[in-house]
C-alpha cells in the first residue's frame, strides 16, 4: 500500500549530533536525523530512548546541548515553540492540544483568522476553515460546532488542519494513535498519505509495529539516546527492527500465547465480584456480570463503546445510578474510588495524564499513593514501607531510570505508565482493573506487561483487562465481554479458534455503531486495518 | 553548562532557588534600613525588674503571631488548590465571642473563664471554617466565592454578637495570652511558634502533607488514587478556621477590645501575601510553610517599619505594593533567567536549567 518515496536530494530537516543532557541523563547522545520532503518517517525506539527529546530538540522546546539543526538547508537556532512555527514545523501531541470551548472552524484557524474591515470575518474564516479540513477529507465537519462535541481522534485530525492552516511543511505526530481504534487509525493514516502525496515532511512515532509498517517508508532507530541507524522499512524486517531497538536478539516476545486461552476455566467457586443490572445513565446500559479469582476477562468493543465506562462503575470512578454491586456474595456500596479501593479493587485509568500520574510529585510519590490513601492520612507508611515498596517495583516494572526521587514528569511516557501500574499492583488487589495498561508502553516492555497480568491472574487476582489493540485482549483473556453502543453484546469464552475476527464481525454482526462515531466514518474505514 | 562551578558558588545558585530567599533578603533590608535611622534599632535589652526581652525585634515577633496564624492555615488551603478569604472575618467573629463572653462573666481574674472564652473562640473558628468546607467540598463552590460569603457575613455576624458594639471586657489571664511573658518572651510568640511547630510536625509526620499535594496539583488523579477530598478539604478550612480563632483571641487580647470594623480586617490579604512570599504557587500543590513563615516575618517587618519611618498611613499600602511587586519578580522564574543573561525562551518550558546540576 505503502507507495515508497525516492528521497528527495535535500533533507527538510537534518539533525547533526545532537546531545541533550538532563541531570544525571543523557537523552541524546550525538543522534543524527534526516527528514525528507514526501515522505513518513518513524522514529523507533524503546521507552526512554530519547524519541520525544528529540522532537522537544526539534520543536524549540528543549535548548540543545551540542549539535546542528539544519531546516531547509539552514542552520537553525530554535528556542521556542514560535521559532519551529515560523520554520514550518508543527507538531500534534498525544493530548491534543487545542481550545474545547471554541468552534471547530476557530480552532483551526486560530492566529489565522480573515480579517475583514471590521476586525476578523468570521464567515470567510470559517469558510477558509471548511477549505483546510476538506483538503483532509474532513469536508462534512461543521465548522459552527464546538470542537469537544467531537471525539479524540477526530479532534486530532482537526488539529492537523490546524498545523496546515499554518502552512507546516514538516508535522510531527507523537504517538498520535495509542488512543484510537482500528478504523480511526485508518483514518488517520488517509490523512497523512494524502499529506505526505502533497508533499508533506511526517515524523511520526508510534509503539504499534503494525502501524509503523503499514505508513511509514523509512525510519530511524534510537536506542538509550544514541542513533543506531536509518533505515527504508521495506528493507528492515521486525524482528531485525526489534533487535535494533533493545539491542539483543528476542525470541520469545509472542512466548506467552494461547496458553491461557487453553486453561481451565470451571468456575464452580462464587464470583468475587458480581455486578447486576449495573449501569449509568448515558454512559452505559444495565449490565450483569460476573468476575472470579484468578481469571482475565478482557472487555473488548470500540472507543465509546461503554467498555471505559463500565469499568469505571466496578471501581467507583463513577457513580453507578442503578443496580448492585456483591463483593464475595455481599452487597456493597462502590459509589466513590475510596470505597473501591477499600474493597481491594484497583483501577487503573486509560487517561494517564489526567488521571494518573501527578506530575509534580516524584516517582516515590507517585508509586506510594493509592496505598497511603487506602491507609488514610492519620497512618502514614514508614519510610522503610516505602523504600520496600518503591525498590520492588521499580526493579519488577524495570522502570528506568530508577531513581524515585526525580519527578514523574521527567520519566518517558511508557515509564510513566510502568510507575502507574506499580502503583495499583502495590495496594495487593483482588480484583484489578486495567484500562490501556499497556497504551505508550514499547514492544519489549508490553511483552513484560502481559506476562505480569499473567502471572497476577495464576496468583488469584481477578483481572479486567481493557485495550483498544485486540490481539492482546484476546491472547490474555481467559472471557472475553463485547461491549457496542453502551452495552453489553456478547460474553465469550476464550479458546483455540477465538481470534480478534471473530469478535470484530462479533461487533460488526450486531449493525453500524450509530452516534458519534459514525459522523466521521468514510466508507473505506469499515475496514480493519491489515 | 557550567559543570566545574565550585562548591560555595553551588550552594549560592541553590540558596538562590530557594523560594523564600528573597523574603529573608528584603527582612534584613528593612531592619538595615531602620539602623539607618537609628542605631540602636536592633537593640534587645533585659528589662531588669522582670527579665522580659524588650527590643524592636521583640516586637516585629509578637506583631508577627497573629499573621503566623492565619498564613499557616492559608498555606494549606492554598495548598489544595483553594484560598480563604474568610480569616480576617473569622478573628473578629471569634474576637467578639471571647469579648462578649468575658464582658458578661465580669470574672477579671478568673483562669477558667479566660479558658473558656480561648475555646469559644476557637470553636467559633472551627463552625465558620466547616461551613467554608462544606461550600467547598459538598456544595462544590467555588473557594473564594465561599470564602468571599463568609469574609462578607462574618463581620457582620460580630456586629450582631456585639451589637454594634466595640465590647471590651476585662479579664487578666487572658490579657496575659497577649501581652505576657514567659521566660522572657512574649507569651504569643511563644504560643504562636509552638502552634507553627505543630501543625508542620502534623503535615509533614503524616501523610496529610502529600495528600494535600496531591490534590492540589491534580484533584481528578489524586480522586482516582482513593484519596477523600471531601474530607481532606474539611479538614483544611477547618483548620484554617480555628487557626483564625486563635489569631483572632491575639489580636483582641493585646487591648482586651474588639473592635467589629477593625479587628482582622484584610488580614486575608496579609496572609495570602506571607504564603506566596513564601513561595507556594496559589495555583496549589507543593507548599512550604517555612517560607509562609519567613512571610509573615517579613510582612510583620514591613508594618513596623512603616511606622518606624513615620510614612503616612495613607501611603503604607503603595509600599507594601512595591515591597511584595519587587519580591514576587525576583521569585519569577523568567525574570531570573533574565538575570542570568539568558535569553528566557518563548514559552515556559520546564527548562532543565532549573534543576540543579
Ligand atoms: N524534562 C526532563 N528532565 C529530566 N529527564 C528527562 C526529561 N525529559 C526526558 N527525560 C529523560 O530523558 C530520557 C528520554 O526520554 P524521552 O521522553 O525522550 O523518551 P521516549 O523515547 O519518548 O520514550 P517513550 O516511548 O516512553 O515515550 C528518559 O530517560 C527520560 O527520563
Ligand atoms: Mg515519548
Amino acid at each position: 500500500m505503502t507507495a515508497p518515496v525516492p528521497p528527495a536530494p535535500v533533507p527538510i530537516v537534518e539533525m547533526k549530533s545532537i546531545s541533550i543532557s538532563f541531570p544525571g541523563v543523557k537523552a541524546l547522545d550525538g543522534v543524527d536525523f534526516r527528514l525528507f520532503p514526501g515522505e513518513v518517517h518513524t522514529l523507533m525506539g524503546e521507552n526512554g530512548a530519547g524519541k520525544s527529546t528529540l522532537i522537544k530538540a526539534l520543536t524549540g522546546v528543549y535548548r540543545i546541548d551540542d549539535g546542528e539543526i539544519l531546516v531547509g538547508g539552514q542552520s537553525r537556532r530554535l528556542t521556542g515553540t514560535a521559532d519551529a512555527q515560523d520554520a514550518g514545523i508543527s507538531t500534534v501531541y498525544q493530548e491534543v492540544n487545542l481550545c474545547d470551548n471554541l468552534t471547530i472552524g476557530e480552532n483551526v484557524m486560530l492566529g489565522h483568522e480573515t480579517r475583514g474591515r471590521f476586525g476578523i470575518n468570521w464567515t470567510a474564516t470559517h469558510r477558509a476553515a471548511v477549505d483546510a479540513l476538506e483538503k483532509l477529507g474532513l469536508g462534512h465537519l461543521n465548522p459552527r460546532q464546538p470542537l469537544s462535541t467531537l471525539s479524540l481522534a477526530v479532534q486530532q485530525l482537526v488539529a492537523i488542519s490546524r498545523a496546515m492552516v499554518a502552512k507546516s511543511t514538516v508535522l510531527i505526530l507523537d504517538e498520535p494513535t495509542s488512543s484510537l481504534d482500528a478504523n480511526e487509525v485508518e483514518g488517520l493514516f488517509a490523512v497523512i498519505r494524502r499529506l505526505r502525496d502533497q508533499g508533506v515532511a511526517i515524523l511520526f512515532v508510534s509503539h504499534f509495529l503494525d502501524q509503523v509498517y503499514a505508513i511509514s517508508d523509512r525510519m530511524t532507530v534510537l536506542r538509550n539516546g544514541q542513533y543506531q541507524g536509518e533505515y527504508l522499512t521495506r528493507e528492515l524486517p521486525r524482528a531485525a527492527l526489534i533487535a535494533t531497538m533493545i539491542g539483543k536478539e528476542v525470541a520469545s516476545l509472542a512466548s506467552l500465547d494461547s496458553e491461557r486461552a487453553e486453561r481451565d476455566h470451571l468456575h464452580t467457586d462464587e464470583p468475587i465480584l458480581r455486578a447486576e443490572g449495573l449501569g449509568r445513565k448515558g454512559s452505559i446500559d444495565p449490565t450483569d456480570l460476573e468476575l472470579h479469582r484468578g481469571e482475565v476477562v478482557g472487555f473488548a468493543g470500540l472507543l465509546g463503546s461503554g467498555r471505559t465506562e463500565l469499568a469505571r462503575l466496578l471501581y467507583g470512578a463513577d457513580k453507578a445510578d442503578e443496580g448492585q454491586v456483591y463483593f464475595r456474595g455481599k452487597k456493597v456500596d462502590i459509589s466513590t474510588p475510596t470505597r473501591g479501593l477499600a474493597h481491594k479493587i484497583a483501577f487503573s485509568s486509560e487517561n494517564r495524564r489526567d488521571e494518573g500520574i501527578v506530575r509534580d510529585l516524584s516517582v516515590r510519590e507517585n508509586l506510594v499513593l493509592a496505598v497511603q490513601a487506602k491507609r488514610g492520612w492519620a497512618r502514614p507508611l514508614s519510610k522503610r514501607d516505602k523504600d520496600a515498596i518503591v525498590t520492588k517495583y521499580l526493579a519488577e516494572l524495570n522502570v528506568r531510570p530508577a531513581d524515585p526521587d526525580r519527578p514523574i514528569r521527567n520519566l518517558s511516557g511508557g515509564n510513566q505508565q510502568k510507575v502507574l501500574l506499580g502503583r495499583w499492583l502495590a495496594t495487593k488487589p483482588e480484583l484489578l482493573i486495567l484500562d490501556e495498561p499497556t497504551r505508550g508502553i514499547d514492544v519489549g516492555a508490553k511483552a513484560e506487561i502481559q506476562e505480569q497480568v499473567a502471572a497476577l491472574a495464576d496468583d488469584g487476582v481477578a483481572v479486567v483487562f481493557i485495550s483498544s489493540e485486540l490481539e492482546e485482549v484476546v491472547r490474555l483473556s481467559d472471557r472475553i465481554v463485547v461491549l457496542k453502543d453502551h452495552r453489553k453484546i456478547a460474553e465469550i469464552i476464550n479458546g483455540p479458534g477465538v481470534t480478534a475476527d471473530l469478535i470484530v464481525n462479533t461487533i460488526a454482526e450486531e449493525g453500524v455503531p450509530a452516534g458519534a462515531d459514525a459522523a466521521w466514518s468514510t466508507p473505506a474505514d469499515r475496514e480493519v486495518s491489515e | 553548562m557550567t559543570e566545574t562551578q565550585s562548591a560555595p558558588a553551588r550552594t549560592a545558585a541553590r540558596l538562590l532557588r530557594t523560594p523564600y530567599f528573597w523574603g529573608i533578603v528584603a527582612i534584613a533590608l528593612l531592619l538595615l534600613v531602620n539602623v539607618l535611622r537609628d542605631p540602636g534599632y536592633l537593640a534587645i535589652t533585659v528589662n531588669p525588674a522582670n527579665g522580659n526581652l524588650v527590643g524592636n525585634l521583640v516586637d516585629i515577633l509578637r506583631a508577627a503571631a497573629p499573621i503566623l496564624m492565619i498564613a499557616v492555615g492559608m498555606c494549606l488551603v492554598i495548598a489544595t488548590g483553594g484560598i480563604d478569604l474568610s480569616v480576617g472575618s473569622i478573628m473578629v467573629v471569634s474576637g467578639a465571642v471571647a469579648m462578649e463572653f468575658l464582658n458578661a462573666a465580669a470574672a477579671p481574674d478568673s483562669v477558667l473563664a479566660a479558658l473558656a472564652a480561648f475555646l469559644l473562640a476557637v470553636a467559633f473558628g472551627a463552625i465558620l471554617g466547616a461551613v467554608n468546607g462544606i461550600l467547598v467540598s459538598v456544595v462544590g463552590l467555588q473557594p473564594f466565592i465561599s470564602t468571599l460569603v463568609i469574609l462578607l457575613a462574618g463581620r457582620g455576624l460580630a456586629k450582631v454578637i456585639t451589637e454594634g458594639q466595640n465590647t471590651a471586657a476585662s479579664n487578666e489571664p487572658f490579657r496575659w495570652i497577649a501581652n505576657g511573658y514567659l521566660v522572657g518572651l512574649p507569651v504569643v510568640l511563644l504560643f504562636a511558634v509552638l502552634i507553627v511547630i505543630a501543625v508542620g510536625l502534623l503535615v509533614r509526620r503524616s501523610a496529610l502533607g502529600l495528600m494535600i499535594e496531591a490534590i492540589g496539583m491534580d484533584p481528578k488523579a489524586a480522586r482516582l488514587a482513593g484519596i477523600k477530598r471531601r474530607s481532606l478539604l474539611m479538614t483544611v478550612y477547618i483548620a484554617s478556621g480555628i487557626l483564625a480563632g486563635i489569631a483572632g483571641v491575639f489580636a483582641t487580647a493585646s487591648v482586651m477590645t474588639v473592635d467589629v470594623s477593625r479587628t482582622g480586617y484584610q488580614l486575608e490579604l496579609d496572609a495570602i501575601l506571607a504564603v506566596v512570599i513564601g513561595g507556594t504557587s496559589l495555583a496549589g500543590g507543593k507548599f512550604n510553610l517555612g517560607g509562609t513563615v519567613v512571610g509573615a516575618l517579613l510582612i510583620a517587618t514591613l508594618d513596623k517599619t512603616v511606622v518606624f519611618l513615620g510614612i503616612s498611613s495613607s501611603a503604607t499600602p503603595a509600599f507594601k505594593a512595591i515591597v511584595i511587586v519587587v519580591l514576587c519578580l525576583l521569585q519569577s522564574e523568567r525574570v531570573r533567567q533574565l538575570f542570568r543573561q539568558r535569553r528566557a525562551p518563548g514559552t515556559f518550558v520546564p527548562s532543565k536549567e532549573t534543576i540543579p546540576a
